[in-house]
């Protein structure tokens, strides 16, 4: 069984975000971490390997420094890294992203592709997806569970207010939520064995049917106006009842008031 | 001259300090307060390969170096002083005799299981009668057909009762030396549950309370004639090379203890407001914080310097680290204990409460000036050497 982990490295928004003056994150202020959809994703992988034998290759696209996240990945148990990194390549939304390692993915073998659900950075829970439509493999997101039948894949996935169970035939893409699972350790051999390990480093000409016209900042349909924090809600409004039957009075009133019944 | 830790070094140290805060820091406060062994940290670590860090990788280690090691005991101490001397007293103590004088068979049978983690180690060289004078050693084993017959008892043994495998010391005889008769010594790799051997008084300690501190008491123990660890009669050489390692863990442990407590200080003095003003806003309190800081650094230059050297020594059994070891040790213990009272200090009435990890920081700094070789016999070591 062969498994691919998409990994990103994202700055840490633990500490708060930082911005440039142009309204840009300013990436280099902020601690580089892996993506912690993608940690829980690569943890399932590595599961995967534990339990069947699954060879498990990550690949992340970005700056020469991304491959960071490909060595501490590899100190947690994969087996392989792969970094596309290339000029040209720089600037790219979802759509050039996904185009991009779609192209890289057709140069290898796989059962299994595990992507996290969306970056701490951007939030747009769209790369995923899009790679599995661009390689035309069923997808399913949100992955809460997995498990892993013949050449089945059988999935507890994540919805509003239920959980769905989705069976899908190998190949396939899944994105993983954090709360999948409690990602493991990195073990100090683990950290040797990865620095000194050899990372495969892909360009523009590594990438298979893709189009120039896709990739990069000029293949992205996508423009950024502005960026900035999230905002913070307001303190909300504070009401004190003279009864336990005000408040409900008040309540009922405040929900029909929006339409909620 | 680089001081830029290599990549390897850096990715370590995060993992140790990850472990540390989400493993090892919620428990110590516990742990010390109930004098509780945290056998749950030590499967944690098993798990995660810390239990055989310097070791090499066909002997079920990690194969990564005694820096690698160092900084593991230290980024643990800093939020715990028990879990540092827990795997400083199993990686440095019990399987580095035995990866170091053990023949292949006993490597096998002992290094691999000890490095994966799945025993714990533990050394016993000290008596009642016995500290720094390790001549005073009365526990005795006689050879008896095909098995060595141990009787006496050792005190202080760090992963007392918890451990399973135990490097022993014990007089096998007497021998003439430089004209005086003199206490041949001998080293054993004793088994828990081996008939004859016992645990006596739990130790109740100022510090380190979740380190399971106890005495061993061997009556008439029958081992193996095959558990002999390296020549009869070179025991004395085996346990002086052993404190040379151990040391590099303790003053690893030290400089653990040292930095947890300045990092905890400097939160405290931001909050803490005193007078309108936060007390680090008081130049007494950057002064203290100043010297801590810059004593803590020298440390740390020393420890760091040591743990390099002894791995010079791997691949050249010529180049000694006693005298690096031995100042590591001194330095970083008394640092250790300054800083720490310091920061006692510095929190005021709340530093001597309980709730406050520099109230156990400055208890658990106490020891490293004193296990392992006190400071005085630091002092010794190093001087030896200059007078040379």
């Amino acid at each position: 069984m062969k498994v691919i982990v998409c990994i990103k490295q994202v700055p840490d928004t633990k500490g708060g975000v930082k911005f440039n003056p142009d309204g840009t994150l300013d990436r280099g202020a902020m601690l580089a971490i892996m993506n912690p959809d993608d940690k829980a994703g690569l943890e399932a992988a590595l599961r995967l390997k534990d339990q069947y034998g699954a060879e498990v290759t990550v690949l992340t696209m970005g700056l020469p420094k991304a491959a960071d996240v490909l060595r501490e990945a590899m100190a947690m148990g994969a087996d392989k890294g792969i970094l596309v990194t290339d000029r040209v390549l720089g600037g790219a939304d979802t759509w050039a992203t996904s185009t991009t390692i779609a192209g890289a993915i057709r140069n290898l073998e796989y059962d299994l592709i595990i992507t996290g659900r969306q970056a701490i950075d951007g939030d747009t829970a769209q790369v995923g997806p899009q790679i599995a439509e661009h390689l035309n493999i069923p997808v399913i997101s949100y992955a809460q569970e997995i498990k892993v039948n013949g050449d089945k894949v059988t999935v507890k996935r994540q919805y509003d207010d239920r959980y769905h169970m989705v069976e899908a035939k190998m190949p396939c893409l899944i994105t993983a939520l954090s709360e999948l699972n409690e990602p493991r350790y990195m073990t100090p051999g683990g950290i040797f064995d990865a620095v000194a390990a050899e990372i495969t480093t892909w360009g523009r000409a590594d990438l298979k049917d893709v189009d120039d016209s896709n990739l990069g900042l000029a293949g992205s349909p996508t423009k950024i106006a502005k960026a900035s924090d999230k905002v913070r809600k307001g303190a909300g409004e504070k009401v004190v009842p003279e009864s336990p039957e005000d408040a409900v009075k008040y309540i009922v009133g405040k929900l029909s008031e929006k339409h909620v019944i | 001259m680089d001081f830029t830790l290599p990549k390897e070094h850096e990715m370590a140290r995060q993992l140790f300090k990850d472990f540390a805060e989400n493993e090892v820091k919620p428990l110590a406060q516990e742990i010390d307060e109930n004098h509780r062994f945290p056998r749950e940290t030590v499967d944690k670590m098993a798990k995660y390969g810390f239990m055989g860090i310097p070791v090499p990788k066909e002997y079920g280690g990690q194969g990564c170096d005694t820096l690698t090691y160092a900084m593991c005991v230290e980024e643990l101490s800093k939020v715990c002083g028990t879990t540092g001397v827990i795997v400083s007293a199993h990686t440095s103590l019990c399987i580095d005799p035995i990866f170091t004088f053990g023949t292949e068979e006993q490597k096998q049978k002992y290094v691999v299981p000890l490095a994966k983690g799945e025993k714990l180690g533990a050394f016993g060289l000290t008596e009642p009668g016995a500290g720094t004078d390790a001549q005073g050693q009365q526990t005795k084993a006689v050879l008896d057909g095909d098995e060595w017959v141990l009787n006496g008892s050792k005190c202080f043994i760090t992963n007392g009762k918890e451990a399973d495998i135990y490097v022993i010391f014990a007089v096998t005889g007497k021998i003439e030396k430089r004209g005086k008769m003199m206490k041949e010594i001998s080293a054993f790799i004793v088994e828990k549950g081996t008939p004859g051997f016992t645990f006596g008084t739990k130790e109740n300690k100022m510090g380190i309370c979740g380190s399971s501190t106890y005495e061993l008491i061997f009556t008439d123990c029958r081992i193996p004639k095959e558990n002999l660890l390296g020549q009869q009669g070179k025991g004395f050489n085996i346990a002086m090379h052993t404190l040379d390692g151990g040391r590099i863990g303790i003053a690893s442990q030290a400089l653990g203890l040292a930095e947890g407590a300045l990092e905890t200080t400097i939160n405290y003095v931001k909050e803490r407001k005193q007078f309108g003003k936060s007390i680090g806003a008081f130049q007494n309190t950057q002064f203290q914080l100043a010297d801590m800081a810059t004593k803590v650094e020298a440390a740390k230059l020393l420890v760091y310097k040591a743990a390099r050297k002894k791995d010079e020594y791997k691949s050249n059994p010529k180049v000694s680290y006693s005298f690096e070891a031995a100042q590591a040790k001194l330095y970083a213990a008394e640092v250790a204990m300054e800083v720490t009272t310091k920061a006692v200090q510095l929190h005021g009435g709340y530093g001597y409460i309980k709730e406050y990890d520099v109230e156990r920081m400055m208890r658990d700094a106490k020891i490293t000036e004193i296990y392992e070789g006190t400071s005085e016999v630091q002092r010794m070591v190093i001087s030896a050497t200059l007078l040379k």
